[in-house]
């Protein structure tokens, strides 16, 4: 079968693999960088074509209730939205981890604190890693660093959201949902039918009380602390489940590195470029992505023998804690990254590798 | 409606509504059909007692979960259930807009003028004078505003197919509420847009009367600032 190759922004492939992963409804409010996912999908109109529905919400905290509502019918549904509105849906995302309902945020972070800047940022990675709400809870966070990337990753996003029952983030940013490259386009899966969801999520997915059977409730509020208590314990069987079973990372000639960068998203494209600088300036140096950061690579990570590491974001220094932690004392571990939508260069990361390490 | 114990205070107007809704659901063979969004506040648990599917929004978003549940699911019977501080409090935002897309759902809304599960402060239905736990002093305009009504506000919006006014406190009301119920489910699903049911009713417990005098309260003071719609 012939391949379909498109040239589409970051965003616009968001909107692409929505409708092709057979997704049910999106329901997302206009924030830049990331308005093209709700306007493309608004002109590719899939209502008539595969009957997905996409509603324009009146604000962040909306769509992600919508979102809880399409979910708790066990429907495939996605936001997006950028780091102020991703703010706005903590409440929704611990409600939704809370209850056990899966769904897909695309955040397309840009830089803060507060309204910042609509120039890209990566400092939502405490948000998406630590703090996507109030409670005990985690989220699989996927780090995309291509519009190809951000394609593929809707599909693994859906699968891994119904594996676990439970939100996964696609924490991007403003470089990637912007840029453009060449997408391959992957055939159209079909939408679940509401036969296929009454069989197979009638566990616990509302499709109305068969008649004479147990009626579903999809809750998140308990009373009797020790039952409450018993949730937490399932909840966090499942976060160690994600963490034993779907770590995802990438090394670029690390095998003999002195030196290793860390980074994700736009910072591992960008880092990759300033890697083969040192190589060519003599210096061996590799480059190491987490894809999840969610569960972190921890263990990847550690097993490499470099003597000095540096994080790479787009932040006064997030990621950096888990390279620590990975590291340990074993190796020093630095910070780079610019901050307030000002996006690093090459020989800017470059010249921090060899300004930090000096013992090159 | 399943027989087991509710918690709601003695005196209350929940239990009522809850036994209506049910009647209304049984009445027209939707049971199988019918999903239920209840609210952050005292019908919080109103799962426990109407035997269908229901998911449990957070405050103040039942009308946003209610749009994707209908949206999603056109053929299904969708109704949230709401108190005055989760629906014109908090979720105010939500319901004017699920109320201007006209969106093919049902909205009960149980006005009390007070928050009844965190003890009884003031809600925006608050009517002015009224002693509350946060308008100890009775509720001053100058500090707290305006009593709100919610549904005349409601009303006014083109996606709205039907507003309507009821209680619970007389047998006669209690019929005319049921009837009010019955037309509101079938305009969702004959998809004529919002229906909009606001219940006048009573808080005992947070009123610090007893039913009886609850009731008579809320003739003599809710009924002229609320008044209840002819039919």
């Amino acid at each position: 079968m012939e391949q379909e190759i498109k040239l589409l922004k970051g965003n616009e492939a968001v909107a692409e693999a929505a409708v092709r992963c057979g997704c049910d409804g999106y329901f997302g409010y206009p924030i830049t960088p990331q308005s093209e996912i709700l306007e493309t999908l608004m002109e590719l109109r899939p209502w008539e074509t595969t009957g997905m529905v996409v509603l324009q919400a009146e604000s962040e905290v909306a769509a992600i209730n919508m979102i809880y509502g399409g979910a708790s019918t066990g429907k495939r549904v996605l936001t997006s939205s950028s780091s102020p509105g991703i703010s706005l849906m903590g409440e929704g995302l611990s409600y939704m981890a809370g209850a056990e309902l899966p769904c897909v945020v695309v955040n397309v972070s840009r830089g803060g604190p507060g309204l910042g800047t609509i120039q890209p940022g990566q400092s939502d990675y405490f948000l998406a890693t630590r703090a996507g709400g109030h409670g005990d809870f985690n989220m699989i966070v996927l780090a995309p660093n291509s519009v190809q990337e951000m394609y593929d990753f809707i599909f693994t996003a859906f699968d891994l959201a119904f594996r676990y029952r439970n939100p996964v983030m696609i924490l991007s940013d403003g470089v990637i949902g912007q840029m453009m490259e060449k997408v391959t386009l992957s055939p159209a899966l079909p939408r679940r039918t509401q036969q296929e969801i009454a069989r197979d999520l009638r566990s616990w997915a509302l499709t109305g009380k068969p008649a004479g059977e147990r009626r579903n409730i999809v809750t998140s509020v308990q009373l009797d602390p020790h039952v409450q208590e018993g949730v937490n314990h399932r909840l966090q069987a499942k976060y160690k489940a994600m963490r034993e079973n779907e770590v995802r990372c990438e090394s670029f000639l690390c095998e003999d590195a002195d030196y290793v960068i860390v980074a994700y998203g736009c910072s591992a494209r960008i880092s990759r470029k300033a890697v083969e600088l040192a190589r060519e300036a003599g210096l061996r140096v590799g480059l190491f992505r987490p894809i999840t950061l969610f569960p972190f690579p921890y263990a990847e990570l550690s097993a490499l023998n470099a003597r000095g590491f540096l994080s790479v974001e787009l932040s006064a220094g997030q990621m950096v804690e888990d390279v620590r932690l990975s590291v340990g004392c074993r190796a020093r571990v630095e910070h780079f990254g610019r901050m307030g939508g000002v996006i690093h260069s090459p020989n800017e990361v470059f010249e921090a590798l060899t300004s930090k390490f000096t013992d090159k | 409606m399943l027989d087991v114990l509710m918690h709601f205070c003695p005196g209350c107007s929940h239990g009522t509504i809850h036994k209506l809704i049910a009647e209304v659901i049984d009445e027209m063979g939707m049971e199988s059909n019918a999903i239920g969004i209840t609210p952050v506040g005292c019908a919080v648990l109103a799962y426990n007692y109407i035997d269908i599917d229901w998911v449990q929004a957070a405050h103040g978003r039942a009308c946003a979960v209610a749009t994707a549940v209908k949206r999603l699911n056109p053929e299904k019977m969708v109704f949230t259930y709401q108190g005055d501080g989760d629906l014109a409090a908090i979720g105010a935002g939500e319901t004017i807009h699920a109320a201007n897309r006209g969106d093919n759902i049902v909205v009960i809304y149980v006005n009390n003028a007070v928050y009844g599960m965190t003890g009884g402060q003031m809600a925006p239905t608050t009517l002015l004078g009224m002693k509350t736990a946060t308008t100890p002093q009775g509720r001053d305009a100058k500090l707290h505003g305006f009593p709100f009504k919610a549904g005349e506000l409601i009303s006014q919006l083109d996606g709205v197919c039907y507003f309507t006014r009821q209680s619970v406190h007389t047998p006669a009301a209690v019929r005319r509420a049921k009837k009010a119920l019955r037309r509101a489910f079938d305009n969702s699903m004959e998809g004529k847009g919002l229906s909009f049911v606001e219940f006048v009713a009573t808080c005992s417990s947070g009123w610090k009367l007893s039913p009886v005098e609850a009731n008579r309260w809320m003739d003599e003071n809710m009924m002229p600032f609320y008044p209840l719609s002819k039919e």
